[in-house]
């Protein structure tokens, strides 16, 4: 890893006597597009606002860019910030509030007028600067937040939740964006997202947060393959949960049958007595004729099919038991489907079980 | 039906400030129909009256300050009924509010006795305290509307690209809550311009003007003077309202965003 442009040690805050980050500690390389993913209430957003300055923590020590934080403002801190509501200053024109960092620097007017021109290129809006503020639409209020924060150079840029009030098309678009965008100009850049599938789109790392705690900081598909605990193989993509019992390298799973694992399935490790086991939707398929020799397979019935475009979800009610797996399927002409009520086989990888 | 009972009312209201300027114009000492002709000798003798210049610049001054004072109280609790969230608030803020519907005669009389308790001489200066004290539900209210429009994340961004709290207060907040400043202050001078009973109590020497023509009514010689002054005060506080609701639509406008609140729908 690269050198920590951002280091939290053992942050703790408190908000009303509730505690929205407890001892929390992570390092950010720099250059990195790094996501904070949790549900609404983790603490992500008040540890976006910590390092921006913006909040104080009780505990714990931040340090940027190797220089420690305690009792630096947050105008004096080398971050800027992308806030959820852009937060675009109604009473001046995109240029100055483009160019309104750069009012005190030592640049002569044509030379600021030059960096905002610039800036305002770099997001795909040149030649909007005499436009008012509030003739501005969603995305280019976003576009201009953008710029306004990235024209002062910042070593990192803080995003808050910035695609939450856009349309899903526009956020794909701006998604792709905001990445092209952050490969350019090679700034670290700390996104809050509650949106799992936006952070794995996005990132290089993601930190996911429940309860001010970090559970877990991995690359994206890491996050996916091998989450480190149930809480974010739930929040991370779809997952079917099973009981099952485990004794030894053996494990019968309800509905399943027994079958052999290895310590690399088991975040938790393996110990003796009851688990429960997870299932990703595409590590299984709906068969079309009978399982061949060596190939796992289990029987239910469809009590659910979810439509997707490209894919179907089928949730299958595996006989013997009251759970169901879902299990998705590819939409391909002369490919399998099954109607609601349908009786099954589903196969099914030993090897991409986790247990927990 | 209806439609006749909205023109009397209207007429009821607006009867004796139409009558006001008619009679101000009239060319006679005694106030009743028929009119007997048209002159402007009402309005010259005005400026040549020391007691009523002297008045008038009294009031003017009081209106001032007291209409200063208050935008300045009114600001700082609008901006901390905006920012904090305290246990209270709505308490203190509702006690803020009182001097609105409490009876003026009450909020005068218990500013006497306490200031004569205290030993303060009456002059002007305790006019400016009892009027900034009526002044201040209006301007609190108008400015609670200005900082209501606006997004807390707007001061912070300023802050995040460079400024100080009080730059980005400056540079950011104060541009967008100007309209609300103007209209409070325009508001609390034509409030404080007009007041008697505060001003009738709590004055020394030197009367503000509506206490001085109330004196003046004693003397029926004078009453088409008082009608002339009548008729500018009139007119200057229209002037003044209207000037206050339109610099507030227009930073509406400018800043795009939703018309809320305002005293003329």
């Amino acid at each position: 890893m690269k050198r920590p442009i951002v280091e939290l040690r053992d942050i703790h805050k408190n908000f009303d006597g509730e505690q929205a980050l407890d001892d929390l500690s992570l390092d950010i390389a720099e250059g990195e597009f790094f996501s904070l993913l949790g549900p609404s209430g983790c603490g992500k957003t008040t540890l976006l606002r910590t390092i921006a300055g913006f909040e104080q923590p009780e505990r714990g020590t931040l340090t940027l860019d190797g220089k420690p934080m305690e009792g630096v403002q947050a105008n004096r801190r080398p971050t800027n910030m992308v806030f959820q509501s852009y937060a675009i200053f109604p009473h001046l024109d995109v240029a100055r509030n483009v160019g309104f960092g750069l009012r005190r620097s030592r640049l002569s007017a044509s030379e600021k007028s030059n960096a905002v021109e610039e800036a305002l290129q770099m997001v795909g809006l040149g030649g909007f600067g005499k436009r008012a503020a509030h003739a501005l639409s969603g995305g280019q209020r976003q576009r201009v937040a953008l710029a306004r924060a990235l024209i002062l150079k910042p070593r990192v840029l803080l995003l808050d939740e910035p695609m939450s009030a856009l349309d899903r098309k526009l956020r794909e678009t701006m998604q792709d964006e905001l990445r092209r965008l952050q490969r350019q100009v090679g700034i670290t850049f700390i996104l809050v997202t509650h949106d799992q599938e936006e952070a794995l789109i996005m990132s290089d790392r993601i930190a996911v947060m429940f309860d001010g705690r970090i559970a877990q900081v991995a690359a994206p598909g890491e996050l996916y393959l091998r989450p480190a605990s149930r809480r974010v193989a739930q929040f991370i993509g779809m997952m079917s949960f099973l009981p099952a019992r485990l004794r030894g390298r053996e494990i019968e799973v309800d509905g399943f049958g027994r079958t052999d694992v290895s310590e690399r399935q088991a975040p938790g490790g393996l110990k003796d007595g009851p688990a429960e086991v997870g299932i990703r939707p595409e590590m299984m398929s709906l068969l079309s004729e009978p399982p061949s020799q060596g190939q796992r397979a289990a029987s239910g019935r469809v009590s659910e099919v979810t439509y997707y475009g490209d894919m179907s979800y089928y949730a299958v009610m595996l006989d013997g038991t009251d759970r169901t797996v879902t299990v998705s399927m590819k939409n391909l002409p002369g490919g399998v489907t099954a109607e609601r009520g349908e009786a099954v086989t589903v196969s099914w990888d030993p090897g991409s079980l986790m247990i927990f | 039906m209806l439609r006749g009972y909205v023109l009397t009312y209207l007429v009821f209201l607006y009867a004796p400030i139409v009558l006001l300027p008619i009679f101000a114009f009239n060319d006679s000492t005694v106030i009743a129909f028929p009119l007997t002709g048209f002159t402007t000798r009402w309005f010259e003798a005005l400026p040549a009256t020391p007691e009523l210049v002297r008045s008038v610049r009294t009031s003017l001054s009081i209106a001032v300050s007291a209409s200063i004072l208050a935008t300045l109280l009114g600001l700082c609790a609008a901006r901390v009924n905006a920012r904090y969230a305290f246990p209270g608030r709505a308490a203190v803020l509702g006690f803020v509010m009182l001097p609105l519907i409490l009876p003026e005669i009450l909020v005068a009389v218990s500013l006497l006795v306490v200031l004569l308790t205290l030993g303060v001489q009456l002059n002007a200066l305790t006019v400016v305290l009892g009027h900034t004290l009526i002044c201040m539900p209006f301007a609190i209210a108008i400015l609670n509307g200005a900082f209501g429009n606006l997004d807390p994340a707007i001061e912070e961004a300023a802050i995040d690209l460079g400024c100080s709290r009080w730059q980005a207060f400056r540079m950011v907040t104060l541009p967008l809550i100007a309209p609300g400043i103007i209209s409070s202050l325009l508001i609390g001078f034509t409030i404080s311009l007009d007041e008697f009973i505060i001003a009738f109590f709590l004055t020394g020497s030197d009367p503000t003007l509506p206490v001085y023509l109330w004196a003046q009514l004693r003397f029926p010689a004078r009453l088409p003077i008082v009608m002339a002054l009548g008729t500018l005060l009139v007119a200057l506080s229209v002037i003044l309202l209207c000037g206050a609701e339109w610099v507030r639509r227009r930073g509406m406008r400018r800043s795009g965003r939703r018309d809320a609140g305002g005293f003329f729908a």
